[in-house]
């Protein structure tokens, strides 16, 4: 939920200026996740269930090492898991820590018609506004990470917030501060990305994986979580991490000429309606004067 | 015998002072559930389409209440719309004066009617108006059920909310674009046809003019030379 010291940049569904855009000096805060060195303990998701107090919801046990199949509406963070069997016939275990990406380019607030249901800070946190969410899941549809989940209870969408609560006060995330590893870092995005590449450079001089990379999706102006990959050219192995996510085609269509050729047709419409009727005036002015016209 | 002393193919559908019975009770009441049903779509949908028409929502009851009604007045319309199909589908086939009608449709536009060839009970623009409303009928009702679970689409899946949110969007623009012509039609240019949905008659001089072919197959040939 929103807090006073943070500033609104951009908002969903809104017609007008945005109260906070360009008014804050704010760094961009960013997560990074080093793949390469989580262990899969899951402490991360129980603090995340823990500080965001979220009823329990059961697990999904499918002989990996995987909590449930996806997040949930009340299970914003899963360690996605997934044994790779690399060329040589030797596995490899993949862990991921899926959440929201918080996209500098937001398709779900792209696509969410409720004003104010989906904010962006200044900081770059993409955060959902439950009392003015009407539960219609376009934010679904217009996010490429399927994070946004439906409560069909309250009939609202939920997902992680970063913490919000915490990042405004100057706490880091909740799964940051549980983090055993070391694994998972939390500052300024320029900060995080300099971590990242110097890792990444790290495992590709000294630990042999050539095509160790960071995970920063220009498609959607780059996220507020950044991963270190063993093998950046193949992002889909990590739980089905897209390898060039955008927000979907149809919902840019959707939203911009779609939405301008349709606005346009509809007032030009209304207005050539107007005007034939100005020029032209009714068939017949009075049902006697159709009978006139017959006799004529 | 028809009061006017015209023999009629169908005297049944005269009635008293020079009028025709137009549309039957369930044929009124039918439109009205289909225009009252369709209205709402149109402006809760309008408040979902654009920023700028979001208060629509708010005058109707709240965001929240017209995102939970739209499905479900969405089904009523679509029921509707099948009615509409089995009263009037078998007389809206498009014939060869159809064509001809089309091709004449600019001195349909000048109010020059005497220039049109002769319409049937519906002419063309009426017959591609009841078509656009079917087929949009079913695009709607097959992408809004989407729409309406959305969640449950699996992630696999995606791309069938990709297809729905435009053919949801676009069927709705044409639609409207429909029915603005026809509320204009029926409300302002032709005068007799708003009363026609309501009471349900017609006079025999509107009939004439704008329906003279239909006006032939319920009055027989008129013994009013001119």
């Amino acid at each position: 939920m929103s807090q006073a010291t943070l500033r609104v940049q951009k908002i969903s569904g809104h017609s007008g200026t945005v109260p906070g855009r360009d008014t804050q000096r704010e760094y961009t805060v960013c997560k990074l996740v080093d793949t390469t060195t989580c262990i899969g303990c899951k402490a991360c998701e129980v603090a995340c269930v823990e500080w965001n107090d979220m009823p329990f919801s059961p697990t999904a046990f499918d002989n990996t090492y995987q909590t449930m199949p996806e997040t949930r509406w009340n299970y914003w963070n899963l360690i996605l898991f997934n044994e790779h069997e690399r060329e040589d016939g030797s596995l490899q275990w993949l862990m991921r820590k899926h959440q929201c990406m918080h996209c500098a380019e937001p398709g779900c607030l792209e696509a969410c018609p409720a004003d104010g249901a989906i904010v962006q800070y200044t900081n770059g946190i993409v955060d959902f506004q439950q009392a003015n969410c009407i539960g219609c899941g376009y934010c679904i549809t217009g996010c490429p990470f399927n994070i946004p989940k439906f409560n069909s209870v309250t009939k609202r969408m939920y997902k992680c917030s970063l913490c919000t609560d915490r990042v405004s006060e100057g706490l880091e995330p909740a799964c940051i501060k549980s983090c055993p590893t070391g694994c998972l870092h939390f500052g300024s995005k320029d900060d995080m990305k300099e971590l990242a590449e110097i890792r990444a450079k790290q495992l590709r001089d000294h630990y042999g994986y050539d095509k160790a990379g960071v995970y920063d999706p220009p498609g959607v102006g780059g996220t507020g979580v950044i991963y270190v990959l063993h093998d950046a050219t193949q992002p889909e192995l990590y739980g089905g991490l897209p390898s060039n996510p955008s927000i979907p085609l149809a919902v840019k269509f959707w939203k911009h000429p779609l939405k301008w050729i349709g606005n346009l047709a509809m007032v030009g419409g209304l207005i050539g309606l107007f005007v034939h009727y100005l020029k032209f005036g009714p068939k017949a002015r009075e049902e006697s004067d159709i009978a006139s016209k017959e006799g004529q | 015998m028809n009061p006017r002393g015209m023999v009629g193919y169908h005297p049944e559908q005269l009635i008293p002072h020079d009028h025709i019975l137009r549309y039957s009770f369930k044929e009124r009441l039918n439109h009205w559930i289909a225009a009252g049903s369709f209205i709402y779509l149109m402006l809760t949908g309008l408040a979902f389409w654009s920023p700028w028409l979001f208060w629509i929502a708010a005058v109707l009851g709240g965001p929240e209440l017209s995102r939970f009604l739209h499905p479900w007045i969405g089904l009523i319309f679509f029921v509707s719309v099948c009615y509409m199909f089995t009263l009037w589908a078998n007389q809206m086939n498009f014939e060869p004066v159809d064509k001809e009608w089309w091709n004449s449709i600019g001195y349909y536009i000048r109010n020059q009617d005497e220039k049109m060839p002769p319409a049937g009970r519906y002419n063309a623009g009426q017959k591609l108006l009841f078509w656009s409303f079917f087929v949009g009928g079913i695009l709607l009702l097959a992408s809004g059920l989407v729409l309406w679970f959305t969640e449950s689409i699996p992630w696999s899946l995606r791309w069938i909310r990709y297809i729905s949110v435009v053919v949801h969007a676009g069927t709705a623009l044409l639609m409207i674009g429909s029915f603005m012509i026809h509320v204009y039609m029926g409300v302002f240019a032709e005068r007799g046809a708003f009363g026609s949905v309501i009471r349900g008659d017609v006079s025999l001089a509107f009939a004439k003019r704008y329906h003279p072919k239909w006006y032939k197959e319920i009055v027989g040939e008129s013994d009013r030379s001119k």
